[in-house]
């Protein structure tokens, strides 16, 4: 039948796939470029990813990105397991509706509207902006993340298993932590790595919430950019993509590594 | 009054485990209504009853996992209604056998013991005990998922078993394996229970597999106990067409009770008469098919209640053929003939005229 490919599949493909990976791929290969133009090649060299181990302020804002996005992501996890749990677990509540819509809405809130919202409650708090305002917004921003991804795990989680541990003699938090959390961990990992990639990348909230103290590489690259692109800032990014592409890959592993042990334990 | 005193007999003055008046409601649906029974120290239970009837219900109240909108639950003569199940000294086998899957073989079975806070030296020599006693001694480090389905289900009996629990609680412990495997299993579990001493409470919807394995069964039919008694009395002396129907195979003969016999469209029939039955009340001759004789003649002797009819349909089932008679009320009633000759089928065929005979104790009458 028509499952062959036929011209106009393969040139859609191809034209969507170009559309969405040459900016990137064109991006990449001139962080190699040996020339200072941007626009002109002059052959493969790591000339700007040299230049880069010498750009103080560069590094700076790279290793303040990784720690936010570290804390962020940590605590996001935790805080979007805690609510994944009660989602699927306490039944219906009182206010279970309501609750579940305010995990989610930041999965549809524009993020200026996110930044604005966060900025004008630490003014209104009148906290010392910086990497603790920071960290705290990207919180917010990844928390409803984690609880998704937790949650599609948790509802198929077969019930069972807690009742055998807690008939065998185990009470229901140690159950909690001995059988439910070791086998709902590649959910909250995947959790945890998509935060970490939201949260290295975020510009919008960043710019928002940030002081004169905190500059992430976002907000750096975005700076020297307004003056011209130079070189060096394609090797960031592309350090940035490789980041967060294995980053990708590896939670989307360990999410499926789980789902197949499973399937094959019958459970 | 009859049942009763055989349910006194063989739970014991003092029953390990007593439902009292125990219902259970989910919203709207009532899974589990007025139930009373007792089960004996060393006993090996059957809850019976087709899908749906509350028995995986029932089995849960007493681990724990459910609490009874009435009546108690008592174990040992305490009522352990408000006890959670993690302190609860009854294990529990589950339908899925709800292994966990992070966990190895011996991981698995040690489960138990871990949460007592045993020693490192009696957890391995336990463990290994369990996995002898399932016959699987070098499985310990496999991983659950290199496990076949039989395996799988003694990974889970040894779990259970591992903290010789007061009683051991099986749901549907046969349902997923295949039916060879199925009856070597049953035999096995007898072995296991007679070996330990545990008390077992099983619960199936397969009433060949309760017979086998139980002394003694309880018949539910929607939430109510309709009988409690041994497999034998449950197949000859059921209390009710239910239950008789339920339980094997059976034609039902409707009538009026006279003296020490039946009177039916079909003729009167001698019979035993049922207890506390009045003459006149309408009734129900039961009569099972392996029971009957079939001849192609009248039999001689005149004790023998005997009825003609045709041969509707034959059904061939190698080591017996079911014979489907109709009667002149056009009724079909069972006839089971065992192939014991060599040549096997026997000498009728459709539409052949033949008398079926019984003797009057081989029937069963039934009130209700
Ligand atoms: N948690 C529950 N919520 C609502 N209804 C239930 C629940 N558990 C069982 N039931 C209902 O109770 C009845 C008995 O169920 P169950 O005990 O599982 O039957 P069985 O094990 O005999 O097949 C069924 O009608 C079932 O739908
Ligand atoms: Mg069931």
């Amino acid at each position: 039948m028509g499952r062959r490919a036929s011209i106009f599949n393969i040139v859609s493909v191809t034209l969507g796939l170009a559309f969405l990976y040459l900016p990137i791929v064109i991006l990449v290969i001139y962080s190699f470029n040996g020339s200072r133009l941007v626009t002109v090649w002059g052959g493969w060299s790591l000339t700007w990813y040299r230049a880069l181990l010498s750009d103080r302020a560069m590094i700076d804002a790279a290793w303040t990105s990784l720690r936010i996005a570290a804390l962020s992501a940590s605590a996001a996890t935790v805080l979007g397991t805690c609510a994944a749990v009660a989602l699927t677990r306490l039944g219906r509540f009182r206010g279970r509706l309501l609750f579940s819509g305010m995990v989610y809405a930041p999965l549809v809130m524009p993020e200026v509207i996110t930044g604005l919202s966060l900025l004008l409650l630490f003014v209104a708090l009148d906290v010392d902006r910086g990497f603790w305002t920071i960290s705290i917004a990207h919180t917010t921003l990844t928390m409803c993340f984690v609880t998704v991804i937790v949650q599609s795990r948790l509802v198929s989680f077969d019930r069972s298993l807690e009742e055998a541990a807690m008939d065998l003699g185990c009470p229901p938090l140690k159950t909690f932590l001995t059988v439910t959390l070791p086998l709902i961990l590649p959910a909250i990992a995947a959790g945890w790595m998509l935060a970490f990639s939201l949260s290295l990348d975020d510009l919008v909230i960043a710019s928002f919430t940030t002081g004169p103290g905190a500059t992430t590489l976002p907000i750096r690259i975005y700076s020297e950019v307004r003056l011209g692109v130079k070189p060096e800032i394609n090797a960031v990014c592309t350090i940035m993509i490789a980041v967060v592409a294995v980053a990708t890959v590896v939670a989307s592993l360990a999410s499926k590594r789980g789902a197949v042990r499973r399937e094959r334990a019958g459970a | 009054m009859a049942e009763a005193a055989t349910q006194e007999q063989t739970a014991g003055d003092r029953p390990l485990v007593r439902f009292a008046g125990v219902a259970k409601r989910f919203g709207q649906i009532t899974a589990v209504e007025e139930f009373t029974l007792d089960i004996g120290e060393g006993e090996f239970f059957a809850l019976l009853g087709p899908s749906g009837c509350g028995k995986t219900t029932l089995l849960r109240m007493l681990a724990g996992f459910e609490t009874p909108s009435a009546g108690s639950i008592l174990l040992d003569g305490e009522d352990i209604v408000a006890v959670p199940p993690h302190r609860r000294p009854v294990n529990m086998m589950f339908q899925n056998y709800a292994l966990f899957p992070h966990l190895s073989v011996a991981g698995n079975i040690a489960f138990g013991l871990r949460q007592e806070r045993a020693g490192r030296a009696e957890i391995a020599e336990r463990v290994a005990e369990m996995l002898a006693l399932v016959r699987m001694p070098d499985f310990g480090r496999r991983r659950i998922d290199q496990l076949s389905g039989g395996q799988r289900q003694r990974v889970a009996l040894a779990r259970a078993l591992i903290k010789r629990p007061r009683v051991l609680l099986l749901d549907e412990p046969m349902a997923a394996l295949d039916k060879k495997l199925r009856a070597e299993t049953q035999f096995e579990l007898m072995e296991l229970q007679r070996r330990l001493g545990t008390t077992f409470v099983i619960v199936t919807h397969d009433q060949d597999e309760a017979m086998t394995v139980a002394d003694r069964i309880a018949v539910m039919d929607r939430g109510r106990l309709a009988q409690v008694a041994a497999p034998s009395e449950i197949y000859e002396r059921p209390n009710s067409r239910w239950v008789a129907d339920f339980i094997g195979e059976v034609t039902l003969l409707e009538g009026m009770l006279a003296e020490g016999a039946i009177e039916t469209v079909l003729g009167r029939f001698r019979a035993a008469m049922p207890a506390g039955g009045r003459k006149r009340d309408t009734v129900w001759l039961a009569l099972r098919p392996e029971k009957l004789h079939i001849a192609a003649q009248r039999p001689a002797d005149g004790n023998l209640n005997a009825i003609p009819g045709t041969v509707f349909e034959i059904g061939y089932r190698g080591d017996m053929s079911i014979y489907k008679v109709r009667l002149a009320d056009r009724s079909l009633m069972k006839v089971a003939l065992a192939n014991t000759s060599a040549r096997g089928r026997a000498s009728f065929g459709i539409d052949d005229v033949v008398w079926l005979s019984w003797p009057p104790e081989a029937g069963w009458v039934l009130t209700r």
